[in-house]
């Protein structure tokens, strides 16, 4: 298991404690740093100091020569100091006018009259009294010009060994790990459990989540996904969630279009049967006043106005009263390639160019008059969709024992809006055509027990009609 | 330090006292001290002036100098009645002081001087072998410490100061030891009584050196009085030296001494030591 799929009861506190030690780390180094610079300005202020007092104490020796004295006071520093005091110069060395050694608490390192240009790196860094000078063999030497009366008397030289500080400096880590160890001591615990109570309502909601989600979405990975911590799958979990309801409100709407379609439908057919009726009356009452009447040329005018307006009304009911018509016989690819003929003939007035695809090569057992009315519709609507030079694409083909019928155009799309109600009777205000082709195709789609899809995006609309052919026909 | 200035103060602020108080200097009496015994253990120091007190049945007072010089100049010009010098100050102005003592050392009033070198030089024969090297003397005035390594120099036919690349004075025998067992110095000539009373003393700074030759016996170095002092006052004080074997202060401020006694002693016992004066001498 890798670190990232570990639970965030888990992970939270690693990280806290992480974070927590490299603090103490952190400041523990910056802490140390500090201390071991102080160290340095304290050891050389000591040995400014100390180097300053000797070589006042030094002037007398020297000015009479007195190596003995000169001794004894070299000595007196080095040899009368603590053990443990790191301020404790090694030697003290006294260097006469020539820069040779006059006298040293060192004698045997530092014999008399040796020179030590090696100790001594240049002439300027000798007249700079502060600090230290670092010599050829990694000593740490401190000079002090020894004058009186301005007078350049010789110089004294402190030596310390870097070895010197080293229990010093080791004393300082230790304390400062000790410090250091004895925070995280009470921090961690402390963060720890810190960091676990921020994880629990967290590793809570991550539980509740996955099993909401789980349900909700009927739990396509049944399986249990616990990879990834508690955040990941929360987020696995709405996810799946956010799908399961789009796909939910999608049928929803579906449903909503379905049951309005349905309604007007009954309605539609409701109201034709009840216009269908009189309407027969009253056309027979029409025939047989032209064959009987006396001829008025007047009244004869008036009837066939009447006549003419009511077989309008017969067109328009008959055409929202879609019924599977007797008679039709089964569809071949012939029915298909007729349709092509019609709407070649019909329309095509715009140079569009017409992608025809006809797989059919079998005859099927649905009647042909419906599916040509159906493929008629839809290639006269992308007639009059399509832009003047664009492209319609017809494809007809069988498949899963069904027929699918697809004819897409690249003109103007169909705004989201309109979409909800295409398939309603006079959906399309001011269309050229009745206002009652995408219904009546809706119609004998229902009728045959199929479906019809229609996809709107600009430059691309498509119609999908899906008709199951029936078994054993 | 500066001796001179040093010298000059201290010889005013004795005189001043000195003038000031003339009728208690009649009873109190000025013992000069110098290096040639271990003068820097005060605690023993306070305890034979006591004892001194006591058997006087005056004050004491124990006057220390750096330098023999000093001590010895205190002396003539009398701001001290008696002091405890060395035999080669004692020769040269044998005119102006008395033989007064001499102490006895493993029951003789003679020493010895000692050429010593550190522990680790195993080489050295003689002071001959340490030319060019570092030499410590303890002090100008001292018999052991400066007079008879320059008169060994001196008979070998080489000139003193030049035969070594440095010599210095620790003006007291004890430095020299010191100096020569720190190697400070690659040699050095001490007071032999020093050395073997050093070597019982706790701090073991004899174990830091070898010691190369003994000298010939010396009149060891004697207690003086001025020439001018009072016969009484310098028998009381013979007397006082002198009894300390008959009782037991006195024999354990002895035994601190790590001598025998004190013994009246004889003017020629310093003769050798005017003898190599006269040798060294320049002129």
């Amino acid at each position: 298991m890798r670190f990232r799929d570990l639970s965030l009861s888990v992970k939270i506190p690693i990280r806290v404690t992480v974070l927590v030690v490299a603090t103490a780390f952190a400041v523990t180094i910056t802490l140390l740093w500090r201390e071991y610079e102080e160290l340095r300005r304290d050891l050389a202020n000591s040995s400014a100091s100390l180097g300053g007092l000797l070589a006042t104490s030094l002037v007398a020796p020297l000015t009479h020569d007195d190596l003995w004295r000169a001794f004894e006071i070299a000595r007196a520093p080095v040899a009368g100091a603590a053990a443990g005091s790191t301020v404790t110069p090694r030697h003290v060395t006294v260097l006469d006018k020539e820069r040779r050694v006059y006298v040293s608490s060192d004698p045997v390192r530092f014999p008399f009259g040796l020179r030590l240009d090696a100790l001594l790196p240049t002439e300027r860094s000798v007249s700079d009294v502060s600090g230290f000078v670092e010599t050829a063999d990694g000593d740490l030497v401190s000079i002090t010009p020894v004058t009186a009366d301005g007078v350049d008397l010789g110089l004294l030289l402190l030596g310390y060994s870097n070895a010197q500080f080293r229990p010093r400096y080791a004393d300082l880590v230790r304390r400062a790990i000790l410090g250091t160890a004895g925070v995280l001591f009470l921090l961690l615990p402390l963060s720890w459990l810190y960091a676990r109570r921020t994880a629990a309502p967290l590793v809570r909601f991550a539980r509740e989540m996955e099993r909401i989600g789980r349900r909700s979405a009927h739990a396509p990975e049944s399986g249990g996904d616990t990879r990834g911590d508690e955040l990941q799958r929360v987020g696995e979990s709405f996810r799946r969630m956010v799908a399961a309801i789009d796909e939910k409100e999608s049928l929803e709407r579906q449903m909503v279009i379905a049951d309005r379609l349905a309604a007007i439908g009954r309605l539609a057919a409701g109201v034709a049967h009840e216009i269908n009726n009189p309407l027969g009356g009253m056309l027979n009452a029409l025939s047989t006043f032209r064959r009987h009447g006396r001829g008025d040329p007047m009244a004869l005018r008036t009837a066939a106005l009447l006549e003419r307006g009511l077989l309008q009304i017969r067109d328009t009911v008959s055409a929202l009263l879609v019924e599977a018509k007797a008679g039709s016989h089964p569809l071949t690819p012939d029915d298909i390639e007729d349709a092509r003929m019609l709407a070649l003939t019909d329309g095509m007035a715009k140079s569009a160019r017409l992608r025809w695809r006809n797989d059919l090569q079998e005859t099927l057992a649905l009647p042909s008059t419906l599916v040509r009315q159906i493929l008629l519709n839809l290639l006269l609507n992308a007639e009059h969709a399509v832009r003047s030079d664009g492209e319609i694409e017809c494809r007809v083909h069988c498949s899963d024992g069904s027929l699918r019928i697809v004819v897409r155009n690249d003109g103007a799309h169909i705004p989201g809006e309109r979409l909800q109600h295409l398939f309603e009777p006079f959906a399309v205000e001011g269309a050229d055509g009745s206002g009652l082709g995408l219904w009546v195709t809706y119609q004998i789609v229902r009728e045959l027990g199929g479906s019809i899809a229609v996809q709107s995006a600009p430059g691309n609309t498509e119609f999908d009609v899906c008709l199951p052919v029936p078994k054993a026909a | 330090m500066e001796p001179s200035r040093r010298a000059i103060l201290a010889a005013l602020g004795i005189g001043a006292w000195a003038l000031a108080s003339k009728t208690r200097a009649q009873a109190q009496l000025r013992i000069g001290l110098t290096a040639v015994f271990l003068d820097d253990e005060i605690r023993f120091l306070l305890r034979w002036r006591a004892y001194l007190e006591q058997r006087l049945g005056r004050k004491v007072e124990f006057v220390q100098r750096g330098r023999y010089r000093e001590t010895v100049e205190l002396l003539r010009e009398g701001h001290l009645e008696a002091a405890w010098i060395c035999g080669f100050p004692y020769v040269r102005f044998r005119r102006e002081l008395r033989l007064l003592a001499v102490p006895l050392f493993e029951g003789k009033p003679l020493y010895r001087s000692y050429l010593i070198v550190p522990a680790s030089d195993s080489g050295t024969r003689s002071i001959l072998d340490l030319r060019g090297k570092v030499f410590a003397f303890s002090d100008p005035d001292s018999n052991s410490g400066f007079l008879y390594p320059n008169y060994v120099l001196r008979t070998a036919g080489e000139p003193p100061e030049a035969f070594f690349k440095r010599a210095f004075f620790t003006w007291a025998h004890r430095k020299v030891v010191d100096a020569v067992s720190t190697k400070l110095a690659h040699g050095g000539s001490v007071d032999g009584y020093v050395w073997e009373t050093l070597r019982l003393a706790p701090g073991r700074l004899t174990e830091g050196t070898r010691v190369v030759s003994k000298s010939p016996e010396f009149g060891h170095p004697p207690i003086v009085v001025r020439a001018n002092l009072a016969p009484e006052l310098a028998q009381d004080l013979r007397d006082a030296f002198t009894g300390m074997t008959r009782d037991a202060e006195g024999k354990a401020l002895l035994a601190t001494l790590n001598l025998d006694g004190f013994a009246l002693g004889s003017d020629q016992l310093f003769d050798s030591i005017e003898a190599m004066w006269r040798i060294v001498q320049p002129g």
